[in-house]
């Protein structure tokens, strides 16, 4: 069961997938901001680096998202002390400037000054496309906070010729002059420190400089590249190498570049909206990015977008691109900036509805009602001939004001994918057995494939089984499910799935048991029926129990292929294994200590009584040999007698019969010698007694 | 009154017994206490199986095999010590006594091995 509504999920993202160059731009939301506090987690309450310090903040910053005080607290101290050290990069103190900015740190004008003189030393010795974009870069951070220092540079001429020569011919930057490879990213940077440049410059720029930078920003707009979808972005060609950025910052670099330096120049630079528009495209496709980095060049950019000088792009987003007919749902349109704010006075128009199955586009040229409460735009009802599908809406946002056209761009029709959904009509369901030969119906059942079904049908394999049913949409046009299958399910488990046909409105599947007899492996019995009809746009998919067929079919010939095995259920695979209980052999029951104990004295009891019938007896030793050699004899066949019960003892308590036998051998020689001397000498005195 | 003299009698018996037995050799008595001494100990053995339980059933029986097994060989060793006896008479009881050190160590052996 399960996997079949894997199936309907699979189509479901397939569907999503296939409609290509209509994809949906929200602007920044919520779970954006909530995503960026994810990412940009300080471990400990402190940041790893000013760096990523700068970029948390900043990122916060635009998002509007609180910081936390006592990040303010620990960040400060760094600040402070990379400011007050004489030997910190420029790096550091253009991104600790950045962050005492946004902070608010307490530092003293004498403390800028320090700064700003080093900063300036800083350009001067500048090599590099890096030197130049921290030391102006931190110079204009400490125009903006304090007007007292003076940061004016004397010869920003010379400062913006020295940036200006790393300029390649297409746009694009190099990142100093003994680096021959040029990039886009560095573009970005080279615009921003000129905007830098341009407002510290304590007598105006020459205009001629300005002028060759901004054929500079059009050449490189005019390479951008676009996707299907109307998104433009900037690749970055320079691949070797760790200066290596992906397009995302590269672009990023770009917009945040271009839109300082429009800032700084106050002229208009004429860009083409419909690549502005594209960027924007760009940057909310890439949605919620999955790290820090990306994170902070997508909200930068979507920042200088959002607050340029040049035009704003307007993005128009749906808050829900699938419609119920059912629930007669309005086609509600929203048209804000990329932050989500919203757009000055505007009018949407429905221009045209591409159907995704005809590719032909029906004209509509509707407009929109603005609803002033919720900012939306609602369609009250859809076009007439909209029936249950996917299609591409495309619309077309018109500003009303006339210099607001300069302000915004609204990126011309968009093309945004809709899915109509609706309860699909199921008619004149049934099903029937026919014989084979002449097409006649044996037995017919009609089915109410709304409710619930238990039919009982019997048939051989001489004989055929019809299933036939009709869907139609509510607007009467025949409709075409993804899915629309009968299974045949045996009782031993054994599967069979048809693929229903239709033609027009009807759905009809024959299966001819006589061709299918091989194919159910001769299996007779009876047999489960199941229909699934389902479609993403289908409100009322099923997957549905119709009752089930005795099937009497032939018996096997000798060859015939045996059912396969039914694998077992994958699941029970990982399922916990029975648990193994061991079988021990139960002790028996001993006694009770003291009484073997007990038992164990009085086993001793005769022994004394032994000895004391001896005593009683007057035993002596008087017949032990007396005579030296022997007595000696005599003793070591106690002795022996002695040694091999000590051997038995040892055999009883750790020895194995081997090294006993063996043992017993030789004690047993030698216990054999000792006693034939001992008692032949005993033989020989008594005998010796008696023939006395 | 039959009472009385069935005890006469059987008071007469036991002195009569016991004044034959005074007239035993001195070794044949040892033999004699020593077939009790092995015999009490089986019994006792018997005793203990009989309360408790025959658990480690070779342990019991090797027990009052052992004890038997031995009193048996000090009845065949009284046998031929016994100068009464005209059977054994050519066999010296130094003989008779290796016999029975030999069938005593072989008998253990296998008690020993039974034991477990």
């Amino acid at each position: 069961m399960a996997r079949n509504y894997m199936f309907l999920v699979l189509f479901v993202f397939l569907l999503i997938g296939s409609i290509s160059n209509a994809s949906i731009f929200s602007p920044i939301s919520n779970s954006h901001r909530s995503i960026a506090l994810e990412l940009f987690t300080p471990l400990d309450g402190s940041f790893a680096s000013i760096e990523e310090a700068y970029k948390a903040l900043r990122t916060f910053d635009v998002m509007g998202i609180e910081k936390e005080s006592n990040i303010k607290d620990s960040t400060c101290q760094s600040v402070v002390d990379i400011l007050r050290s004489s030997d910190s990069a420029l790096k550091e103190l253009f991104h600790a400037l950045k962050v005492n900015e946004m902070l608010k740190c307490e530092l003293s004008n004498e403390a800028f000054t320090g700064i700003a003189s080093r900063l300036k030393d800083g350009i001067g010795s500048a090599s590099s496309l890096h030197d130049f974009y921290y030391a102006v870069g931190g110079l204009r951070v400490i125009k903006d906070q304090s007007s007292d220092v003076d940061v004016q540079l004397g010869d920003a001429d010379g400062v913006f010729r020295a940036v200006k020569a790393l300029s390649q011919s297409d746009g694009r930057w190099r990142y100093s002059s003994n680096y021959p490879e040029s990039s886009t990213y560095a573009a970005g940077m080279a615009f921003e420190t000129l905007a830098g440049v341009i407002s510290l410059a304590s007598t105006d720029v020459d205009q001629s400089l300005i002028e060759s930078v901004k054929k500079d920003i059009l050449k490189l707009f005019y390479g951008a590249e676009k996707y299907d979808d109307g998104a433009y972005y900037f690749d970055e060609k320079l691949v070797d190498g760790h200066e290596y950025q992906g397009p995302l910052s590269a672009s990023s670099s770009v917009v945040v570049g271009v839109s300082a330096y429009s800032a700084a120049t106050s002229d208009n630079l004429n860009l083409p909206g419909e690549k502005i528009h594209g960027l924007a495209k760009f940057f909310l496709a890439v949605e919620a990015p999955g790290n820090e980095e990306d994170l902070y060049h997508q909200i930068m950019a979507l920042d200088s977008l959002e607050n340029n000088r040049f035009s704003t792009p307007l993005i128009l987003s749906l808050p829900a691109s699938v419609l119920s007919l059912t629930r007669k749902d309005q086609l509600k349109v929203q048209v804000s900036t990329v932050f989500g704010s919203s757009a000055p006075l505007l009018s949407v128009k429905l221009k045209q509805i591409f159907s995704s199955e005809s590719q032909d586009a029906a004209v509509i040229n509707q407009e929109l009602n603005f609803n002033s409460k919720d900012g939306l735009h609602y369609l009250d009802a859809l076009p007439e001939g909209i029936d249950v599908g996917s299609y591409i809406f495309s619309f077309e946002v018109v500003l009303h004001d006339h210099e607001n056209k300069k302000m915004f761009v609204t990126g011309g029709r968009s093309k945004v994918a809709v899915h109509i959904t609706g309860v699909i009509g199921i008619n004149a369901a049934e099903v029937a057995v026919l014989d084979s030969d002449v097409g006649s119906v044996e037995t017919q059942k009609m089915l109410d494939l709304n409710g619930q079904n238990e039919v009982a049908l019997t048939a051989n394999h001489l004989q055929k089984l019809r299933l036939s049913f009709q869907l139609d949409t509510s607007l009467g046009h025949a409709f075409k499910p993804h899915q629309a299958f009968l299974k045949l399910r045996h009782e031993s488990k054994v599967e069979h799935i048809f693929l229903i046909g239709n033609s027009g409105k009807k759905f009809e599947i024959i299966l001819d048991f006589l061709g299918l007899v091989d194919k159910f492996y001769y299996l007779s019995g009876t047999y489960e029926l199941q229909l699934f009809v389902g479609d993403t746009a289908m409100e009322n998919s099923f997957l549905q129990h119709l009752g089930h067929v005795e099937l009497d079919l032939p018996d096997p010939p000798e060859k015939s292929t045996r059912h396969p095995v039914q694998p077992v259920d994958l699941y029970s695979r990982y399922d916990p294994k029975a648990e193994i209980t061991h079988i021990f052999r139960v002790p028996e029951k001993r006694p009770p200590r003291e009484l073997s104990l007990l038992f164990l004295g009085l086993v001793f009891l005769p022994l004394i009584g032994f000895l004391v019938g001896l005593l009683r007896l007057r035993v002596n030793l008087k017949n032990f040999p007396s005579a030296s050699v022997s007595s000696v004899f005599a003793i070591l066949f106690h002795v022996g007698i002695g040694a091999v019960l000590l051997l038995y003892m040892l055999f009883w308590l750790k020895l194995n019969l081997f090294t006993t036998l063996k043992a017993l051998g030789f004690l047993g020689v030698f216990l054999m010698f000792v006693g034939h001397r001992t008692l032949s000498h005993l033989a020989a005195s008594s005998s010796k007694l008696k023939s006395a | 009154m039959g009472k009385t003299t069935t005890t006469k009698d059987a008071q007469a018996l036991f002195q009569s017994l016991r004044s034959a037995y005074v007239a035993t050799p001195t070794n044949l008595k040892i033999i004699d206490v020593y077939i009790i001494f092995a015999a009490v100990t089986a019994v006792i053995q018997v005793v203990y199986m009989t309360i408790v339980g025959s658990f480690p059933f070779n342990s019991f029986l090797s027990g009052v095999l052992s004890c038997v097994g031995t009193a048996v060989l000090a009845v065949c060793l009284r046998i031929q010590v016994n100068k009464d006896n005209k059977e054994f008479k050519d066999l010296p009881p130094e003989r008779a006594f290796a016999d029975f050190v030999l069938c005593n160590l072989v008998l253990h052996l296998v008690i020993m091995n039974f034991l477990g």
